[in-house]
């Protein structure tokens, strides 16, 4: 009996190490055994609150000495005697503090977020390696590592992260690993490549050509040019207007065949991207010339707004040698400051929104794709076999073929399986770009307005609007990158890729990049607004925002003796301007005899409403509510069938259009029903329509504006709510100035006046620490949310006394 | 004494063992515990769970104490028992005791046939 009590007793015991040693699906994705154990699992990653980053560490790596300085709100300053030991001391610490976020952006970047998150990511892998993405970061890797200078820092930058990862115990992994039930893998500078061209696709890659392409099957040109303009007619420029430009000294020729294989042309696709860039990744940027400032010195701003997340996407840090001072945000998985300053000058940047990703479709030979026609032959594709591994499943593998225009991304195989539409080629100005990374290292040095045009001028992708102030009182901005210089239409469809007449036939030169330096009116902004107007003598198709540059120009026009304070109101303000100009055509085109006695309520309430679309506002939620309705009244009976809803003619173009044409080119008569709808109608069912919604919330208790908008930063898994902040009261929306929508917004809030000393102040919504386990993890939250910030100090070498100093890391060669 | 002794044993040999092996190291010193010093099979279950449990306990708790909650409030969340420490914690230790209690439970019927196993 004993021996089977033994047996049976050994089997449960044996059992439960089993269960608790292996994760259960998706759910429960880690070993509840290990995970639980005090000694290996998250209760490891429990920091104390008083812990202390006091460390001495000694790397072979190391040429001298240096001192890391952590500030109360752990920002380390940093102290090295040379460039190398700075930057490997910047890896060490991206690493320490960010190590998940930078391994598990720059795999799903070369597209193997399958191998963590398991099948659900294989149509995202997909997208990634047919983008080539991997193929675009070995084009930037050979310009990194071809100047020695550049090699020897990108080399000290991955010397660092590594020094972390090999010096990382089993029970110090980062929660996330944990929980996921994986390991760090080594860095590479082939990984920081990645991670550029990450923010490349992010900020680059958001056209709309498949959707013009098909939208070109219903409309008329005459048509798409009103519903999808090229310019505004409310555009406020980047560049001031009546700025001259020169003369192109080149001019694209048209192919002969344009009007009849491309104007004209039949051709539709029935390809869909399968991960399409949020469209509200972009900023707000603007430097006040000391003119217009109480101080007398610049004042300069920026907020990039993009996906908010916990860890944000942002690392503050001060970077110190004897030879140079820099004080801003980094982006772990990339050395030096992205925006920031320094002790001459101050930049910010903001997204261009230049269309630079066209597609060509493609003739092959056959099924194998091994062949397509070009230039009247069969030319042989490059063929790339990706294997994408998959956690708890076998490999999948794709094909992806390559023209001489770039990979193919979509064929029948992805996305379009249903119709096995032409396969179409992309072709990415990020494909071919060289060292972009390294316009920051000179950034981070620049002194003076030169030297910051030398700095930025070699930049190529994604397309930036950075804007510059300095000490000695310049205010500057370029839209700087590499842009192909295009015929007009060129590139808004699908191209016909059988020969080369499609082909980008030149590159604008970037001396003729639109830019301003010292405006007479003493200020400068960009918001994803098209950077100048008609005057400009190139073809620039792109997602451009127009709402919020209006107001920002028609804030600072108004301003004098601007002072830090008049910023920061700036940075929070929730003017709606599209507002302004649409909701008195709405109320003015109300049966009010018709509304339902819900909708008659809320048309009394939006009436009173300041157009202020701030955290408590419920005018913002029913304008809001009701435009989209009308929006979709309007709209998407014609072209709902070819374009989803976020390809409809959008806010500002709906606003213009209705103001010189209550029919909207005819679009506003609901086509699916026999009678004639006007404006009058529409605008009224719309609000009846919208006011189910709105009762419905105001039950809820959710009419306000914040609640209703629900603002969350999520974990960057997004699926783990409990490491969310949610319910964030902050208003804004994405044509506002505080642009904050649901998930996403400013990123980083910068503000620097360039007096003496500096004063600088800055907040992000996140923490420096990726640790969800550490204070530090979502400090700052609350401070964002309620448009505080925080004063940024620039600490001098001999300030390590100072209060502010809490913990002092020191590194030795050894 | 002998069921004290058992319970400071295995308490301290799996805190140090934890420190280089595995967490299912606890296993492996309660059912080597429960066979070097053999009691009956009931108290070489407790004995084995108590160790464990108050081990993993203590640890738990200490280190949720310094980090006033905050992550086994949001873990809590995440394995659906709540936002409470206490009973993350108790969780805690109710995996190690029982893992460490069934160890022990193992060898004490091996411990048999030698007749021994009172305290």
């Amino acid at each position: 009996m004993r021996i089977v009590r033994f047996l049976l007793t050994a089997a449960i015991t044996l059992f439960l190490i089993w269960a608790l040693n292996r994760p259960w699906g998706s759910t429960l994705p880690m070993p509840l055994g290990k995970f639980l154990s005090p000694q290996s699992g998250f209760w490891q990653n429990a920091e104390s609150v008083n812990y202390s980053f006091n460390e001495t560490l000694s790397f072979p790596q190391l040429k001298g000495k240096a001192n890391v300085y952590f500030d109360e709100r752990l920002v380390p300053h940093v102290f090295a005697e040379n460039d190398e030991d700075l930057y490997f001391i910047q890896g060490y610490l991206h690493a320490k503090f960010r190590l998940f976020q930078m391994d598990l952006q720059t795999r799903a970047a070369e597209g193997r977020a399958s191998e963590i998150a398991g099948p659900m990511a294989i149509n995202y892998d997909k997208e990634q390696r047919r983008l080539g993405m991997k193929y675009a970061a070995e084009h930037s890797l050979r310009a990194m590592e071809q100047d020695p200078q550049a090699k020897s820092f990108y080399g000290a930058y991955t010397a660092g992260i590594n020094a972390y990862i090999n010096s990382l115990k089993q029970n110090e992994l980062p929660l996330e690993y944990k929980l996921l039930n994986f390991q760090p893998e080594e860095w590479t500078n082939m990984r920081t490549a990645l991670l550029l061209k990450m923010m490349a696709k992010m900020l680059a890659s958001g056209e709309d050509d498949l959707a013009y392409t098909n939208l070109r099957s219903v409309l008329t040109s005459e048509q798409i040019a009103t519903l999808y303009p090229q310019i505004n007619d409310s555009l406020v420029p980047i560049v001031p207007k009546g700025t001259i430009f020169p003369t192109p000294s080149f001019q694209p020729q048209y192919p002969v065949s344009a009007d009849s294989a491309y104007f004209g042309s039949g051709f539709t696709t029935a390809a869909t991207e399968a991960y399409k860039p949020d469209r509200d990744n972009g900023s707000n940027n603007w430097v006040v010339a000391g003119k217009k400032t109480a101080s007398g010195f610049p004042i300069l701003c920026n907020d990039p707004h993009l996906e908010l997340s916990l860890p944000s996407i942002w690392y503050e840090m001060q970077l110190s040698t004897p030879q140079t001072n820099t004080y801003g945000v980094t982006l772990p998985g990339s050395p030096f400051v992205i925006i920031g300053f320094n002790d001459s000058i101050a930049w910010g940047v903001t997204n261009s929104q230049r269309d630079v990703k066209d597609y060509y479709s493609i003739k092959y030979k056959d099924k194998s794709a091994k062949e397509y026609w070009f230039n009247n032959e069969w030319r042989p594709t490059q063929q790339r076999i990706e294997e994408i591994k998959v956690k708890g499943a076998p490999s999948v593998f794709d094909t992806v073929s390559y023209t001489v225009f770039g990979p193919v991304i979509y064929d029948g195989n992805f996305t379009d399986t249903v119709t096995h539409s032409a396969a179409l080629a992309v072709k990415w100005m990020a494909h071919q770009t060289g060292d972009d990374g390294s316009t920051f290292y000179k950034l981070n040095r620049a002194a003076n307005y030169n030297q910051y045009v030398d700095a930025i001028k070699t930049f190529e992708c994604p397309g930036q609007n950075f804007v510059f102030a300095s000490k000695t009182g310049d205010i500057a901005i370029w839209q700087q990158g590499k842009f192909p210089n295009r015929w007009n239409g060129q590139g808004l469809y699908v191209m016909p890729g059988q020969d080369s007449s499609y082909w980008w036939q030149d590159f604008i030169p970037q001396d003729q990049n639109p830019h301003a330096l010292n405006p007479e009116r003493g200020f400068l902004e960009s918001a994803n607004q098209r950077p100048a107007d008609a005057a400009y003598p190139y073809f620039i198709p792109g997602g451009y925002i127009t709402a919020r540059g209006i107001a920002i120009e028609r804030y600072l026009s108004a301003m004098h003796s601007a002072t830090v304070q008049d910023m920061m109101n700036l940075h929070n303000n929730t003017f709606n301007v599209t507002a302004e100009d649409m909701l008195p055509l709405m109320l003015q085109n109300v049966n009010v005899t018709a509304l339902s006695p819900a909708a008659l309520k809320y048309y009394k309430e939006v009436k009173e409403w300041n157009l202020m679309a701030d955290a408590a506002s419920r005018g913002q939620t029913i304008y809001q509510v009701w435009f989209d309705s009308l929006r979709r009244n309007i709209w998407y009976d014609e072209l709902g069938k070819n374009v989803g809803f976020n390809d409809l003619p959008e806010e500002q173009t709906t606003l213009e259009l209705l103001k010189k044409d209550t029919t909207a080119l005819g679009f506003v008569d609901d086509v699916t029903t026999p009678q004639h709808e006007d404006l009058l109608t529409e605008v009224t069912a719309a609000l009846n329509k919208a006011s189910a919604l709105l009762s419905e919330r105001e039950k809820e208790g959710k009419l306000q504006w914040a609640k209703f908008k629900d603002v969350s930063i999520f974990h960057l898994l997004r699926t783990i709510t409990p490491f969310a902040r949610t319910g964030l009261n902050v208003g804004g929306w994405g044509n506002v100035i505080n642009a904050v929508k649901k998930s996403h917004g400013p990123s980083w809030r910068m503000i620097v006046h360039m007096n003496s000393p500096t004063e600088a102040f800055g907040v992000y919504p996140g923490g420096q620490s990726g640790n969800p386990g550490s204070r530090f993890y979502d400090n700052a939250v609350d401070t964002w949310a309620n448009g505080k910030y925080y004063q940024l100090w620039m600490m001098k070498p001999e300030e390590k006394a100072d209060k502010r100093v809490k913990w002092t890391m020191s590194f030795h060669n050894g | 004494m002998r069921f004290i002794l058992s319970i400071i044993i295995i308490a301290a040999a799996s805190f140090f063992a934890g420190l280089y092996f595995p967490w299912w190291v606890i296993a492996v010193i309660a059912f080597l515990v429960s066979l070097l010093l053999p009691q009956r099979p009931s108290a070489s279950f407790i004995t084995g769970f108590i160790g464990v449990f108050l081990l993993w306990i203590i640890l738990a708790a200490s280190i949720n104490s310094s980090n006033a909650g905050i992550l086994a409030g949001r873990t809590g969340q995440l394995l659906k028992i709540g936002n409470s420490p206490s009973i993350l914690i108790f969780v805690t230790g109710l995996v190690g005791g029982l893992v460490s209690g069934f160890a022990a439970l193992t060898a004490s019927y091996l411990n048999f046939k030698r007749g021994a196993g009172t305290n």
